[in-house]
C-alpha cells in the first residue's frame, strides 16, 4: 500500500516542486510583480509618448495633474515622459550590464574550476586584480576619455568589471562538482568538456545561478544610477540616474519640486528591494529548511 | 590484451605546480581475457591512479599503456571515445557516480546518445532490459527511479549493466564494493565472476586481500606507489615473500580467532619518504612470482 503511494509521488521532478514552491512564495510573487510592473511600464510607456524626453513641452515647475502626471520640471519637460523612458535605461543597463558580467562570470569561474592547475592560477589572479581594482576610479578615468557616453557603453563597463565574485562562486562550486564521480562517467561516454560543464555540473548549481543572475542586474542597475548621478550618465538619453541628478543640480530640493525626484529615487529603491525580496524568497525555496511552517 | 609498461605518474602539487607528488612508480601489470587481476594495497598506495590512467581519466607521466598492442594514452577525443567503447570503469561510492538531480537510468541514455543514437527507441529499451536481467536487476523496479531511492548494490549493478551495453572487453572495478553492505556485497563479486567468464579482463581494485583471493587468479600488491609483490593468488598467499605482504596477510581479521589472541607482531618496513627513488627491483623467486627487493 505505501509502496504503491511512493511509487506515485516521488518521481514527481524537482524542477516542478522549485516552481510549484517559487510561485507560491509570497516574497517571489511580490518581488516578481513588481519588477515586472515597472519593466512593462518601461517597455511599453515609450510607445505612447513623446520619443524626446528632453523637449520642453510644458509650463514650468508644474505639480502633478491630469495633464502632466508627475508634474513638469524647472525647465517645463514632462517628468511622467523622462520616467518612463528612465525607467527603460534602466532595464537595459541592468540587462546589459548584468548579462555580461554573469557570461564573464561564468566562463571564468567554470573553466578555472573545471581545468584546476595552472589555468585555474591564471584565472584567480585575473579575478582577484579586477576584485581589488577601484572600479570607480577606473570608471572615472575610462568615462572622461571616451566620446560617446551611451546607455549602451556604461553597460558594458559596468559588465566588466562586476562579475569577479561571480566567478569565484562559480569556481568554487565546479570545483566541488567536478570531483564527483558522474562527471568522470560522463567522460567515459565519450562527453567532451563543454558538455559536462552545461550538462553535469550546471544543472547543480541552478538555484545560485538564478539568484546571482538577480543579483547582478540589480547591481547593475544601481551601480547606474549612481554613475548617472556624479555627472558620468549618458550624454545622449534620459535615465532614472541622470533625472536624479538634473533635478538635484537644479535645486529641486529648495524650490519643493518633489515631483522631479522622488518618482525616479522611488523605481531605482522599488526596483532593487523588490529583487532583493525575490532573491529571499527563492532561497527559501531552493533550501526548504527556511521555508516558514 | 590490456597491458601496462613501466608506467609512472606524478601529480603537480603546491602553488603553481611547484611541487611534485609521485603517485605511481614504475608499474607494470597485464591483464588477459577472462581473467580477473587484483591490485592490492593500503589506501595512499596508487590504486585509484593506476584506474585512472587505465580509463584515461589522468594522463600517464612516463610509460605506456597498450590495448591489444597499441598504445592508447594521449590521444585525441574521438580515439578516446572509441576505446571507452572497449574498456569501462565502476567507482567505489555508488552514489557520487550517479548525478543526484536526474533519474539514475540516464546513464542508459547518455551511453544512447553518444554511441547508438540510430538505434530505435523501442530496441534500446529492450537492450537496457536485457543487460539489467543480466546483472539480476528487475528492470520495473529501477528504470525512472531517482539515485536516492536505489540501494548502493542496485546502482553499482546498473553502472556494469551500463558497461555492458558498450560490449567492452575490459572492466576496471575500483572499490566497487566496499560501500556496499555485507548482504549486496557477494552478489556484486559473484557478478565480476561472471563477467570473467564471459572473457572479460577485469582489473579488480581492493584493500581487501580476501576479496582478491575469492575473485581473482593473479594478485599485485602496491605500496607507496610501486609493485612489491605479484603472481598468482595461490603462491602469494600461501608464500608471501615480502614483509609488507605479510603484514597484510595478517592483519586480515579471522573468523575462528579474537584479536587478543593474535600474537603476530607486524614487521618493520621504510617510512613513506621512498616516494621520490626509484622503486626496488624485482626479482623470480617461483615460476610468476615477483618480489621487490628488501632488506
Ligand atoms: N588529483 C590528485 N592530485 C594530487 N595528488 C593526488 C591526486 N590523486 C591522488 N593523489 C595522491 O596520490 C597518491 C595515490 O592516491 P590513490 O591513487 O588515490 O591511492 P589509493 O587509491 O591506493 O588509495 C596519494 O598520496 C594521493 O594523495
Ligand atoms: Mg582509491
Amino acid at each position: 500500500m505505501s509502496a504503491e503511494v511512493v511509487l506515485q509521488t516521488e518521481p514527481v521532478g524537482r524542477r516542478n516542486e522549485h516552481l510549484y514552491f517559487a510561485l507560491r512564495n509570497p516574497k517571489v510573487a511580490i518581488g516578481l510583480s513588481l519588477v515586472l510592473a515597472l519593466l512593462l511600464l518601461g517597455l511599453i510607456g515609450p510607445l505612447f509618448l513623446s520619443d524626446s524626453p528632453n523637449e520642453y513641452v510644458g509650463p514650468k515647475s508644474e505639480a502633478p495633474s491630469g495633464e502632466y502626471w508627475f508634474g513638469t520640471t524647472y525647465f517645463g519637460q514632462d517628468v511622467f515622459t523622462q520616467f518612463v523612458h528612465g525607467l527603460r535605461s534602466s532595464y537595459l543597463v541592468g540587462t546589459l550590464g548584468g548579462g555580461i558580467s554573469f557570461v564573464i562570470g561564468l566562463a571564468v569561474g567554470f573553466t578555472a574550476g573545471y581545468r584546476g592547475g595552472l589555468v585555474d592560477e591564471v584565472l584567480n589572479m585575473i579575478t582577484n586584480v579586477v576584485l581589488v581594482l577601484p572600479a570607480l576610479a577606473v570608471l572615472i578615468v575610462i568615462s572622461s576619455y571616451l566620446e560617446v557616453r551611451g546607455v549602451v557603453t556604461q553597460a558594458v563597463i559596468i559588465g566588466i568589471f562586476s562579475w569577479p565574485w561571480v566567478a569565484r562562486a562559480v569556481r568554487a562550486q565546479t570545483f566541488t562538482l567536478a570531483n564527483r564521480d558522474y562527471v568522470d562517467l560522463a567522460r567515459l561516454t565519450g562527453k567532451r568538456s563543454g558538455q559536462i560543464i552545461v550538462r553535469e555540473i550546471m544543472p547543480n548549481m541552478a538555484s545560485y545561478l538564478l539568484m546571482s543572475m538577480i543579483l547582478l542586474f540589480g547591481g547593475a542597475i544601481l551601480f547606474a544610477a549612481m554613475l548617472d548621478f556624479i555627472g558620468l550618465g549618458p550624454a545622449n538619453a534620459v535615465s532614472l540616474g541622470t533625472m536624479m541628478q538634473q533635478s538635484m543640480a537644479w535645486s529641486s530640493l529648495h524650490l519643493g519640486l518633489w515631483w522631479w525626484f522622488v518618482p525616479p529615487g522611488l523605481a531605482i529603491t522599488l526596483i532593487v528591494g523588490a529583487l532583493y525580496i525575490t532573491n529571499v524568497g527563492l532561497d527559501e525555496v531552493f533550501n526548504p529548511k527556511l521555508r516558514e511552517m | 590484451m590490456l597491458e601496462l609498461k613501466h608506467v609512472w605518474k606524478s601529480y603537480r602539487v603546491g602553488a603553481l605546480g611547484s611541487k611534485r607528488l609521485t603517485a605511481v612508480r614504475d608499474v607494470s601489470i597485464d591483464i588477459a581475457p577472462g581473467e580477473v587481476l587484483s591490485v592490492v594495497g593500503e589506501s595512499g598506495s596508487g590504486k585509484t591512479t593506476i584506474g585512472k590512467m587505465v580509463l584515461q581519466l589522468t594522463s600517464v607521466t612516463k610509460g605506456q599503456i597498450l590495448l591489444d598492442g597499441e598504445d592508447v594514452t594521449a590521444r585525441g577525443h574521438a580515439a578516446r571515445k572509441a576505446y571507452y567503447r572497449r574498456v569501462q570503469g565502476v567507482f567505489q561510492d555508488p552514489f557520487s557516480s550517479y548525478n543526484p538531480i536526474f533519474k539514475a537510468d540516464r546513464i542508459f541514455e547518455t551511453v544512447r546518445e553518444s554511441y547508438f543514437a540510430d538505434v530505435k527507441r523501442a530496441e534500446w529499451t529492450a537492450r537496457v532490459e536485457d543487460v539489467l536481467q543480466g546483472v539480476r536487476l528487475d528492470p520495473g523496479s529501477v528504470l525512472g527511479k531517482y539515485p536516492h531511492q536505489l540501494s548502493g548494490g542496485q546502482l553499482q549493478r546498473m553502472l556494469i549493466a551500463r558497461a555492458l551495453l558498450l560490449d567492452i572487453k575490459v572492466l576496471v572495478a575500483d572499490e566497487i564494493i566496499s560501500m556496499l553492505d555485507a548482504s549486496t556485497r557477494i552478489d556484486v563479486l559473484n557478478l565480476l565472476g561472471e563477467l570473467k567468464e564471459r572473457g572479460l579482463g577485469v582489473l579488480f581494485i581492493t584493500h581487501d586481500l580476501s576479496l582478491a583471493n575469492y575473485i581473482s587468479e593473479r594478485v599485485v600488491i602496491m605500496r607507496h606507489g610501486a609493485v612489491v609483490e605479484s603472481g598468482t593468488t595461490g603462491k602469494v598467499f600461501t608464500d608471501p615473500r615480502h614483509p609488507y605482504s605479510r603484514n597484510l596477510l595478517a592483519s586480515v581479521p579471522q573468523l575462528h580467532r579474537k584479536w587478543s589472541d593474535s600474537e603476530a607482531v607486524p614487521e618493520k618496513l621504510e617510512a613513506d619518504g621512498d616516494r621520490d627513488l626509484d622503486p626496488a627491483p624485482l626479482t623470480e623467486v617461483d615460476e610468476g612470482h615477483w618480489v621487490a627487493a628488501h632488506p
